[in-house]
């Protein structure tokens, strides 16, 4: 194998156990925003792992081109994706799990005028 | 799998490998940490207590099967997998917005 095949592989093989690392985090953690947090960073930097290795290991430039414009498309769309998730069930009243310390977004409405109709951003 | 896309157009182009040394066929266990993934995702949204647990799931299974389409495209040297994949992304992201506005339960034209 040359050089750059194993580059890519290694950034394949990184971007699966970052994966695998995520998942069990969506699985095991208690409530629906460190569930959150967990899965959504780390599986958004483990596919955008395997993307680059596939970036590296083609030859054929449209198929690294294609690779490329997939990883901007998950590293811009994921992040907006679990903010608006929390954001929902945040408004939807999911509570937060027992032992969280910070509940920012709760403090900031909690500090409006009662009938203020406006979004605390 | 070659006698699928055998009929279909542009299947000549696609057959070509997309590497200079195809990667072996030793390298198909590469699939099994993300099935494995993907069960786990899929065990979320069958057991998650709240509607945000198994979107977020739904979520996470999306960004996953894009990964998935682009080792299956490196291992089998179809390259139309890859097309897939970006569909896949930009789906995925549209679905999951859509879900969010429905949580948040507002109109979607706010």
């Amino acid at each position: 194998m040359s050089n750059h095949e194993i580059i890519g592989l290694a950034a394949i093989i990184i971007g699966i156990c970052f994966d695998v690392v995520g998942c069990i985090g969506l699985v095991r953690l208690p409530d629906i925003y460190n569930r959150l947090q967990a899965g959504t960073k780390c599986v958004t930097f483990g596919t955008c792992g395997i993307l680059i290795g596939a970036l590296i290991m083609c030859d054929r430039p449209e198929i690294a081109f294609k690779a490329l414009l997939c990883a901007i498309f998950v590293l811009a769309t994921s992040p907006v994706a679990a903010h608006a998730i929390s954001r929902g069930a945040h408004r939807s009243g999911v509570k937060l799990w027992k032992g969280s310390v910070m509940d920012e977004y709760a403090q900031d409405k909690e500090g409006q005028l009662p009938g203020d109709q406006t979004e605390a951003e | 799998m070659n006698c699928i896309l055998a009929g279909m157009p542009g299947s000549a182009a696609a057959m070509l490998p997309l590497a200079t040394v195809p990667i072996p066929e030793e390298w198909q266990w590469l699939f099994f940490p993300l099935l494995l993934c993907c069960f786990l995702c899929l065990y979320r949204v069958a057991a998650g207590p709240t509607a945000p647990d198994r979107t977020v799931a739904i979520d996470i299974l999306g960004t996953l099967v894009v990964g998935f389409c682009v080792i299956v495209a490196l291992v089998t040297g179809i390259d139309f997998f890859m097309n897939i994949a970006i569909a896949w992304a930009l789906l995925s992201f549209v679905g999951t917005i859509a879900l969010a506005k429905y949580l948040e339960g507002r109109g979607f034209d706010e």
